[in-house]
């Protein structure tokens, strides 16, 4: 979680990502941005997110990506 | 309850958009009161209280060079002409089919040069001939029969479509003329004091083909068909103008087709002298239409003409028509006389013709 | 048939009345016999290519759908027997199945596509290429049609199809439900490009006469041709002069061209939504709004955001987010954080895919270089501003002037010069001539050239420029109300009496002001050759 969190803070370290829960919704993330995280979190968690798993629910808060994250690699 | 004011807003605004969208094509629509007057001739035949002996429909070569006025003067005939500017042969076949729908002639006479037209012309020409006709099945068909390529029927129904933009250019007479006009002819007729007599004419072209096309021949043949049904004699003319030039080959052709028929066709480029014209004085615009003394030259031979070879009755004792056409010879002589002082004055006409100027 | 034409008024009157009148079961069996009816009467040939994607679409959807029931099955039933490794070998030979029939799928509707609108653009340049090393063979180009709105309702079809594989929603079942969702008449004109999703709530649903609902519907289809005839037709003469005569108009006419390009377009193309979702709202329908004021955006980012948005997502969603996050380009990006660092490596997938897809977005707006040149240069304007996004915080916290009216001001004004500029490349005939015309209005701007009667020779007189004024002017106004709340639903809370009067005046002005008729060429929208 503490690597997520800073890959965010590395992108926008205005937000604070233990509460924010509308990263998409309030179009504080762009599609750069996603795929900016997508790519760091191949490097550091070896876990590939789909394109189908970009969706508004799986990106508005630190949290739901984590989950996804724990997702992803147990399937594997 | 709230149903109700709801259908009862609805009605109201319907009502109103459709009142202020009518007083507004009132409006735009061109009034053809002054200047080009063409526009205005389709409509003034439905202000007539009384019957004709003759009806004279075709283009400018009717209305510019015969007067009923003159005719009724001379040999007591009533007649009227239904003519328009360019009027193609199928637009001159729908005004007669409207005409019988009010009356029906003895005689009428039509203008063979539109038979050279065979396809739509012009859309402004389209629209000073159909646009103040009355609304019937002719004037539809006259339309669908008309219409060149942008022009749409919806556009006819509701002018307000095609003038819309006159919004911009209205001048003082399209609010005085918006719900009513003055008259500008008489019965039809065009007149014109003013002489510039005949030019040179250029060489005709020489024509790949001069038979007439299939679709104005289609409504010649309809018109010799409604009047044989209507007892009606029909009269083929080709008045004495000789420009825009009318080719021998198309002379043979309505030679030919009167004899078929078994109706009347005169040539009357050829009957110039006998009819007395001088081209030097009897014409407006250097020969390309009479002006009022060449028109009443004109009538007063094919005035004689009709009541020698027509059983026409003389209606100058009836006096009920003396009265109305007593009217008419008043508004003639009015416009005369003031054709007549302008050109006096001014050296040429200031409130006729194409230049005049609008109020 | 044109939206602008007596016969589509006609054919929505008709159908409106229709719609409400016929029992509710009746309404969208209606709309699908409306649309096909629609493409008939606009040629009957169109109807070949829809039906072909319409049906190969579905029946593409279906089978990858049973594809995934199968594999659910087999999962749930051999529950017990399968171990993680076999069921991950199980899962992706099934993967594999839906891939390729998916990809037939892609590969014969975007084919269509291609072949149909890229035919003659790639004989020109192979005509070219051969031309260059001294050939004198040319090819000759192919007579072929385009059907109207083909590149809207293929991205439809293809959205749905890669949702349908990706199992973001089920497939539809009833075919001809289906091919309402692909040919539904008002967005095939230009538009939008709907989710099946978000459109499927309200298609197919039953309507109920709604009197709120229907006058909205109306008054949106009022301001789509108020929009349309009233700005853009009018204008759209001017631009017709200036950009057919470079030689005559240089220099400040230029950039009189750029901004009333800027203005026609968007009067056209967001005129023309209106009306379609209008038409749609009117039968209760909501489809995808299009546009968010985009001339308020504050940079070409945000802009591209609130412009053609459902294109916009499209392209997001199904070419760069694939792309960029594909496991190839995962692999490529570390390779390059290793070899070229990682400020480098980290940028690589963006940029790659950024360029496909202004690359594609360019494409796909027309079958030329024009188009192309000015996606790439969206591609070059939004990584240049990506990258000095730091400096521009530097700047913003150093001389304070974030969220300052006056600095929002200057941000919105300078995206839409900037927006604008680009746009000149789908404007003049050719690439080179914009670079020399753009360079023209830079270096030969004479703003004291436009105070001569030239202005009033470009086909508009005073009255014109007068009624063009008052038009932005009411557009711009709108917009501003719009901020806060629908201009509609403010009107309707006022006396009904009120609301009336504003309808019977966008009306009035329509009729009256409009450029319709004889003495006006009926531009067809700008979008619908898409």
């Amino acid at each position: 979680m503490e690597e997520l969190l800073e890959i965010l803070r590395d992108l926008h370290p205005e937000v604070d990502y233990d509460t924010c829960d509308t990263l998409i919704d309030d179009k504080i993330l762009d599609s750069f941005d996603i795929v900016s995280i997508i790519s760091e979190i191949s490097e550091q968690y070896d876990v590939t997110i789909p394109a189908e798993d970009i969706i508004p629910e799986n990106f508005n808060s630190a949290q739901a990506l984590y989950e996804l994250i724990e997702r992803l690699s147990d399937e594997d | 309850m709230k149903k109700r004011k709801i259908r009862i807003i609805i009605a109201l605004f319907l009502v109103f958009t459709i009142v202020s969208m009518w007083l507004l094509q009132r409006l735009v629509v061109p009034k053809y009161n002054k200047g080009i007057v063409e526009g205005a001739f389709a409509a003034e035949y439905y202000e007539e209280t009384t019957d004709h002996d003759v009806i004279f429909i075709g283009d400018c070569e009717v209305y510019e060079n015969f007067s009923p006025i003159t005719l009724w003067q001379e040999y007591g005939i009533t007649s009227y002409i239904r003519g328009g500017a360019q009027q193609l042969v199928w637009q001159s076949y729908y005004q007669l089919e409207d005409t019988l729908r009010y009356e029906t002639p003895e005689i009428v006479v039509f203008n063979v040069l539109s038979l050279k037209y065979n396809e739509p012309q012009s859309e402004s020409y389209n629209r000073m001939n159909i646009d103040s006709m009355r609304w019937s099945s002719s004037k539809y068909n006259a339309i669908k029969a008309s219409m060149t390529e942008d022009e749409s029927m919806i556009e006819y129904m509701f002018p307000l479509l095609r003038y819309h933009s006159r919004i911009l250019d209205l001048t003082a007479d399209d609010f005085k003329y918006m719900f009513s006009s003055e008259k500008v002819t008489h019965n039809g007729y065009y007149m014109r004091v003013d002489v510039k007599p005949e030019g040179d004419f250029p060489e005709p072209d020489i024509l790949a083909d001069y038979t007439f096309g299939e679709n104005a021949m289609s409504y010649l043949d309809k018109m010799t068909e409604l009047c044989k049904e209507n007892g009606i004699e029909l009269i083929l003319i080709k008045a004495p103008i000789k420009w825009p030039y009318w080719y021998p080959e198309w002379d043979e052709q309505m030679v030919e087709y009167a004899e078929e028929n078994d109706l009347v066709y005169i040539n009357m480029i050829e009957l110039a002298d006998e009819i007395g014209l001088d081209y030097s004085t009897d014409t407006y615009d250097a020969g390309l239409h009479l002006n009022l003394s060449g028109a009443e030259k004109l009538s007063k031979y094919f005035g004689e003409y009709l009541v020698e070879n027509y059983d026409l009755e003389d209606h100058r004792n009836d006096e009920e028509l003396c009265k109305v056409y007593q009217e008419k010879i008043d508004f003639y002589n009015d416009m005369k006389e003031q054709q007549y002082y302008e050109l006096e004055t001014y050296g040429k006409l200031i409130s006729f013709g194409a230049e005049a100027i609008e109020d | 048939m044109l939206f602008t034409s007596y016969s589509f008024i006609a054919f929505i009157s008709l159908l409106f009345l229709l719609y409400y009148i016929i029992p509710k079961k009746g309404q969208w069996p209606l709309l699908l016999f409306a649309s096909y009816l629609f493409y008939f009467l606009c040629d009957w040939r169109y109807l070949i290519f829809i039906t072909v994607t319409s049906v190969s679409t579905y029946l593409f959807g279906i089978a990858i759908d049973k594809v995934n029931v199968r594999q659910d099955e087999y999962i749930k039933e051999h529950k017990k027997e399968l171990s993680k490794e076999d069921k991950k070998i199980y899962k992706a030979g099934m993967k594999k199945k839906r891939f390729r029939l998916i990809l037939m799928c892609l590969v014969l509707n975007i084919g269509i596509l291609a072949v149909i609108k890229y035919t003659n653009f790639t004989i020109n340049n192979i005509n070219g290429i051969m031309h260059a090393f001294g050939s004198d063979n040319t090819i000759g180009f192919v007579d072929i049609i385009i059907p109207m709105g083909i590149s809207f309702y293929t991205f439809q079809s293809m959205g749905y199809i890669i949702d349908v594989y990706r199992g973001t929603y089920k497939p539809e079942r009833n075919i001809f439900k289906f091919a309402l969702f692909v040919s539904f008449f008002p967005q095939l004109v230009q538009g939008p490009i709907s989710r099946f999703n978000d459109l499927s709530k309200t298609l197919y649903a039953e309507h109920k006469f709604d009197i709120k609902v229907f006058t909205f519907g109306v008054q949106r289809i009022l301001w789509g041709f108020f929009k349309k005839l009233v700005i853009a037709d009018r204008i759209v003469v001017a631009i017709n002069i200036l950009k057919d005569n470079p030689e005559q108009y240089g220099g400040a006419y230029v950039f009189v061209l750029m901004m009333f390009y800027a203005f026609q377009l968007y009067a056209d193309f967001t005129g023309g939504i209106d009306i379609t979702i209008g038409v749609a709202e009117a039968m209760g329908i909501t489809v995808a709004e299009n546009f968010n004021r985009p001339f308020f955006s504050k940079n070409i980012k945000e802009y591209w955001n609130r412009w053609h948005i459902t294109m916009g997502t499209w392209f997001t969603d199904y070419i760069f987010y694939p792309i960029s996050v594909c496991k190839p380009m995962l692999k490529l990006s570390k390779a390059s954080r290793k070899h070229l660092g990682e400020v480098i490596g980290k940028r690589v997938p963006v940029y790659l895919s950024a360029f496909v897809v202004w690359f594609t977005t360019g494409l796909w707006h027309g079958a030329s270089w024009n188009f192309i040149v000015w996606g790439l240069m969206n591609f070059v304007v939004i990584m240049i501003s990506q990258e000095l996004k730091p400096l521009y915080v530097r700047f913003h916290n150093r001389f304070n002037v974030d969220g300052k009216r006056w600095y929002d001001g200057f941000q919105v004004i300078r995206t839409v010069l900037l927006m604008s500029a680009i746009r000149m490349f789908d404007v003049y005939r050719d690439v080179p001539l914009t670079f020399k015309m753009v360079w023209n209005m830079v270096t030969d701007f004479r703003i004291s050239s436009l105070w001569s009667s030239t202005m009033l020779n470009l086909g508009l007189d005073i009255a014109d420029y007068i009624i063009l004024f008052a038009g932005l002017i009411i557009l711009f106004t709108v917009s501003m109300l719009q901020r806060r709340k629908a201009v509609r639903e403010r009107l309707w809370d006022k006396p009904a009496v009120l609301n009336c009067f504003v309808t019977w005046l966008l009306l009035i002005s329509i009729v009256l002001f409009g450029a319709y008729s004889i003495g006006y060429d009926s531009a067809q929208f700008i979008y619908n050759q898409f």
